[in-house]
């Protein structure tokens, strides 16, 4: 009876953890039965053995796999907090202050579509290809969705709750500290979160503009050097990475949403 | 009598572009009054609320509280709107106290009057439940609290019970007038229910098809709390409902 409750309280938790192994069972069995070769896809005990000798091994690219990810996670943290801050708050002003999206909107129209891949050569012209041009590149894959959000979030604010603030005689800047931006936080968050995916993402890209080190570094160097157990190490590695911050991020969220009430 | 009017609205007029919407009110309400707002529908009773609030600016003519010219910043104006207007991410006490916060009182006086008006309505239990977890009901006696809280120099209300049931609705109006009468608040109160009207208003001003003009004055003089089966309860509600009958 006990082991029955204590099933079904973690049956959700088993059902996640049932997926990942079944993902990996059939890798596996994909790979051992000969289906496709190990020169393409590397086995799932392989890239665990390159994942513990890469802890210390700088070979073939020249780097340990904790330098890679330092280094990746270093430009991706600096591009990311700074489209964060500066997205949020240009987004914000945008929606509350029709002079300043009026201002602001046009420009930003047509920066908009632009890929942040698409940066990279005039990057390289105005930063050459150091730290500053990785993060710049990362900088505009997030800045975007975080402008959007803000700015698409303070606008769907409630005109009831304003006038409620407003006939207390509030000035429109302390309105928009306890009115406006608390109703936008969950699309701020959404946005922070479309951030970091578009962030993590580009970081391959921007590892392609000459990095000694990094994990876009890694996978790229691993193509060149026909190693596949480093490539999809790579791959792993930056989608477990990218999972761990989104998940950080929606326990964030639930402290700050957490009048929500619960689905 | 003239040093007991707190409210004095002159010539108000409002029109929008050649639309006259309300055309020439003037009258006074006194000090703790209660008066409630009836016309037909469409005839620009938001309009109106929404001038005395000073949410929009009159064409012509001006709103007096205590003779200066209304304005936010200065007097205490509350306001219950028609629709929901708690704010989701507050619980119930820092609800209560959002009028009091933009008006920057101290926030052991903000306390203290929010613990007021919590045991005032039977709220304690709620002050810190989330507006999610409450009734519309609930939810609709919190703003009302947080509309009073603050003893405001105004309060007007736009059909606050428009989507309540007619039990809910008279228990509602009982608690308002309970409120009013600890607080000694003047109220304005909009409504397009005659009975409601009548039940509550120690005056009820009768408005025309737009453009609003007043058509009467009218004073209820009937004590509270009101019998609604009483004659002259039927009677006058049989007066109003004449009053503003356009077919």
């Amino acid at each position: 009876m006990k082991k029955e409750n204590a099933l079904y309280k973690y049956r959700f938790l088993i059902a996640s953890v049932l997926t990942v192994l079944l993902f990996i069972a059939l890798w596996a069995f994909v790979v051992e039965s000969g289906l496709v070769s190990t020169k393409y896809l590397p086995a799932p005990r392989q890239i665990l053995s390159t994942f513990v000798q890469k802890l210390t091994d700088p070979k073939p690219e020249g780097s340990t796999l904790i330098t890679n990810i330092l280094s990746s996670i270093k430009v991706a943290t600096v591009g990311f907090l700074i489209a964060v801050v500066l997205g949020i708050t240009l987004g914000l002003f945008m929606g509350w202050y029709t002079p300043v999206e009026k201002f602001v909107k046009p420009v930003f129209e047509i920066i908009r579509p632009i890929p942040p891949v698409a940066w990279i050569p005039i990057t390289i012209m105005l930063f050459g290809i150091g730290f500053k041009a990785k993060a710049f590149i990362i900088f505009f894959g997030g800045f975007i969705p975080c402008v959007i959000n803000a700015y698409t979030g303070i606008q769907l604010t409630n005109r009831t709750l304003i006038n409620v603030a407003k006939t207390y005689g509030a000035s429109s800047w302390k309105i928009f500290w306890s009115v406006g931006l608390p109703s936008s936080v969950q699309m701020i968050f959404a946005g922070i979160r479309i951030a970091l995916g578009v962030s993590w993402m580009t970081l391959v890209a921007a590892e392609m503009l000459a990095a000694d080190s990094g994990l876009g570094y890694m996978i790229l160097m691993g193509r060149q050097f026909a190693r596949p157990d480093v490539i999809v190490l790579g791959m792993l590695i930056i989608g477990g990475i990218g999972a761990l911050l989104s998940f950080i991020l929606t326990r964030l969220e639930h402290k700050f949403e957490h009048w929500r009430e619960k689905r | 009598m003239e040093e007991n009017v707190k409210i004095k609205v002159e010539n108000l007029t409002k029109k929008y572009g050649d639309l006259l919407v309300l055309d020439d009110l003037s009258f006074n309400i006194k000090k703790g009054e209660f008066v409630c707002v009836v016309g037909p529908t469409g005839c620009g009773k938001t309009t109106f609320l929404n001038l005395l609030s000073c949410l929009i600016e009159p064409t012509q003519g001006q709103i007096l509280i205590d003779g200066v010219p209304a304005d936010p910043k200065k007097h205490d104006i509350a306001f219950v709107f028609q629709e929901p207007s708690s704010f989701p991410w507050l619980n119930v006490k820092d609800n209560i106290e959002f009028g009091m916060k933009m008006k920057e009182w101290p926030k052991e006086k903000r306390e203290k009057r929010a613990d007021e008006i919590l045991k005032l309505m039977g709220l304690e239990d709620f002050a810190n439940a989330y507006p999610s977890q409450l009734s519309v009901s609930t939810e609709q006696r919190m703003v009302i609290g947080r509309a009073f809280a603050m003893n405001p120099d105004l309060l007007l209300m736009d059909e606050p019970y428009g989507q309540m049931d007619i039990k809910m609705r008279f228990y509602l109006e009982d608690e308002v007038i309970r409120l009013w009468k600890e607080t000694g608040t003047t109220v304005i109160f909009i409504t397009h229910n005659i009975e409601e009207a009548v039940y509550l208003a120690q005056k009820i001003l009768i408005l025309t098809n737009k453009p609003a003009k007043i058509k009467e004055e009218l004073p209820i003089d009937l004590p509270h709390p009101r019998n609604v089966s009483d004659d002259e309860f039927i009677r006058l509600r049989k007066y109003v409902t004449d009053q503003i009958k356009w077919w």
